[in-house]
């Protein structure tokens, strides 16, 4: 079909309506964070964001998110794996639970990985005889983050394995491909763009949560504060403009990766698609 | 009818392909299988199993007593009122923007469908913190707020402010890919036989995708009731006044007051649960309904 005029009606009023509901409820109060910092100048702005408990909560938070955001690559495509391709009694109750992170409110989150978690926990005071503090450390930063971000690898690798051609395995497996060649060369490609979406959104996930994180971490300025606890404390000392200019600097972070997400979907919709 | 559909076809073949070139050996299946429940389990059935042992640990009497506690009552309905009116907003919103969206073509589109997604890119805490700047006693109505006596932050609007803020995409998200999927043939039938466009709406797009948009309604509603960072934000955490759920739980946990922080704890994780259930059913059925669609089709 060619270029039609469309004929529908209710273009300007429902476009007129999400713009007007987007401006009011996200772009104008999100400018509010950033008109707010006009009131620093560039140096004062540089000194407030830089400031060493600040750069140790940077660390701490995009440190923790990137090993999160690793291990649920690796286990959240073993996950997607093990369901499509696999039977085994349990299955479907297994994969709808999978979701649980997205359902279950953060704070209910935290409280239970830190009694699980705990030195007399259940799993705790069976890792700490081994050296292995988990809650109130790092450590603990780093599950909690592991637990907000399980879903996204295995949902976004979960339906590209659910539509690979299984002909062009036994293409692979008849010119004499071992199972571990036919996975590296012909499944791992198919399926990389949608892995490295989940594993991106993972992170950008793990890097702005706060209510699983702050009871798991034992929040100690310098070791295991997190950015957005951080943000907190200084609100709670009335210091706005030094909790806007931090909160600026991981608006920033954010967009630039949501920018970099959209492009890799994009990558991955036209890879699927080119591929049909 | 005699003709196979494609996906009985596929799955049939699948079965068959599956067998021996085109899987692994028992072991390594096993391994793996092994391997991801362990990790599974490590990560989400301990904690979630650790949520009700908790709430149960001191027996069912005081389980009972840390739910009828009327701060925990009074938490209990703020949630409710807040999510009454976070989520019809965000409904409505997610029609109006999947129909402009799905249905014409304009300049600008997908960074528009990008400017939706802000919010699940935005920390909750900056999610909080960007209407105290705007209705905070130093913000920009503060002093108007003030005069006129309207409480924004520390008091409703601003919870369910915050609320619709973090809840904002959900509905579209999932309306927006269906109803481009479906496309607009039956929207322009309707028109031809000359329905109205509020009509058209009515009985054919919305009844098109009831699915997606109860299953958009049903996430929305789960994150509207457990929101933690933005709400604690904007609460104030005023004890049998500005208190949802979750910023409940974190009272009672902070107190030491474990067993009754876990007992509320164990109200939202069954939210999360009939949530999960809910989800899995209209996947059910929506599947169902296409594959009815597909046959029919045929």
């Amino acid at each position: 079909m060619a270029k039609q005029k469309n004929v529908l009606p209710g273009f300007s009023l429902s476009l007129g309506f999400t713009i007007f509901y987007l401006s009011l409820i996200v772009l104008i109060p999100l400018s509010a964070a950033f008109i707010k910092t006009t009131e620093l100048s560039f140096l004062e702005f540089w000194h407030i964001v830089t400031a060493p408990r600040v750069v140790a909560s940077y660390k701490l938070t995009f440190g923790a998110s990137l090993v999160a955001a690793l291990i649920n690559a690796v286990f959240g495509l073993l996950t997607a794996w093990v369901l499509v391709r696999y039977t085994f009694p349990g299955k479907k109750f297994i994969d709808a639970l999978v979701d649980l992170p997205f359902a279950l409110p953060t704070a209910v989150a935290g409280i239970a990985l830190t009694a699980v978690y705990a030195g007399n926990g259940w799993i705790g005071s069976w890792l700490e005889p081994q050296g292995i503090k988990v809650a109130f450390t790092p450590t603990g930063v780093m599950v909690a983050l592991t637990f907000i971000g399980l879903p996204f690898v295995v949902r976004t690798v979960q339906p590209v394995l659910e539509d690979l051609e299984a002909e062009t395995e036994e293409a692979a497996a008849s010119l004499g491909a071992n199972r571990w060649q036919t996975f590296s060369k012909i499944i791992f490609p198919a399926i990389w763009p949608a892995l490295l979406t989940g594993f991106a959104l993972a992170f950008a996930r793990a890097i702005g949560e706060y209510g699983s994180v702050i009871f798991i971490a034992g929040n100690m300025p310098m070791v295991s504060e997190i950015t957005p606890l951080l943000i907190i404390t200084k609100l709670e000392q009335y210091d706005y403009v030094g909790a806007t200019a931090v909160a600026v600097v991981m608006l920033i972070i954010s967009f630039m990766l949501l920018f970099a997400i959209n492009g890799l979907q994009w990558w991955t919709n036209r890879n699927t698609t080119s591929a049909h | 009818m005699s003709v196979i559909t494609t996906s009985q076809y596929t799955s049939y073949h699948n079965k068959v392909a599956r067998s021996r070139a085109t899987s692994e050996p028992a072991w390594v299946r096993y391994l793996l299988i092994f391997t991801a429940l362990s990790f599974l389990t490590l990560f989400l059935f301990v904690p979630l199993a650790a949520v009700f042992t908790e709430a149960l640990r001191k027996g069912f009497g005081t389980y009972v007593t840390a739910l009828l506690d009327p701060d925990a009552l009074s938490a209990i309905k703020l949630t409710f009122i807040a999510a009454i009116i976070a989520v019809p907003l965000n409904l409505v919103f997610g029609v109006a923007a999947a129909w402009a969206i799905a249905k014409f073509e304009f300049k600008g589109k997908s960074i528009l469908i990008t400017l939706i997604d802000l919010p699940f890119a935005v920390s909750p805490v900056i999610a909080g913190l960007i209407y105290v700047l705007i209705f905070g006693l130093q913000g920009w109505f503060g002093s108007s707020l003030v005069d006129n006596d309207i409480k924004v932050i520390f008091a409703l609007p601003g919870i369910v402010l915050a609320t619709v803020f973090v809840t904002f995409p959900f509905v579209a998200r999932e309306l927006i890919p269906l109803m481009q999927a479906q496309g607009k043939d039956e929207e322009e039938a309707g028109l031809v036989l000359g329905a109205s466009g509020w009509q058209i709406l009515w009985r054919i797009t919305l009844p098109n995708v009831k699915w997606g948009l109860l299953y958009g309604v049903i996430l929305t509603n789960a994150r509207a009731m457990g929101e933690f960072g933005a709400v604690s934000v904007v609460s104030g955490h005023i004890r049998g006044m500005t208190n949802t759920l979750p910023l409940h739980v974190e009272i009672l946990y902070n107190e030491y007051n474990y067993a009754a922080a876990f007992a509320v704890a164990s109200l939202l994780a069954l939210l999360a649960l009939v949530t999960l259930a809910l989800k899995t059913f209209v996947e059910w059925k929506a599947a169902s309904n296409a594959s009815y669609n597909e046959s029919a089709v045929q």
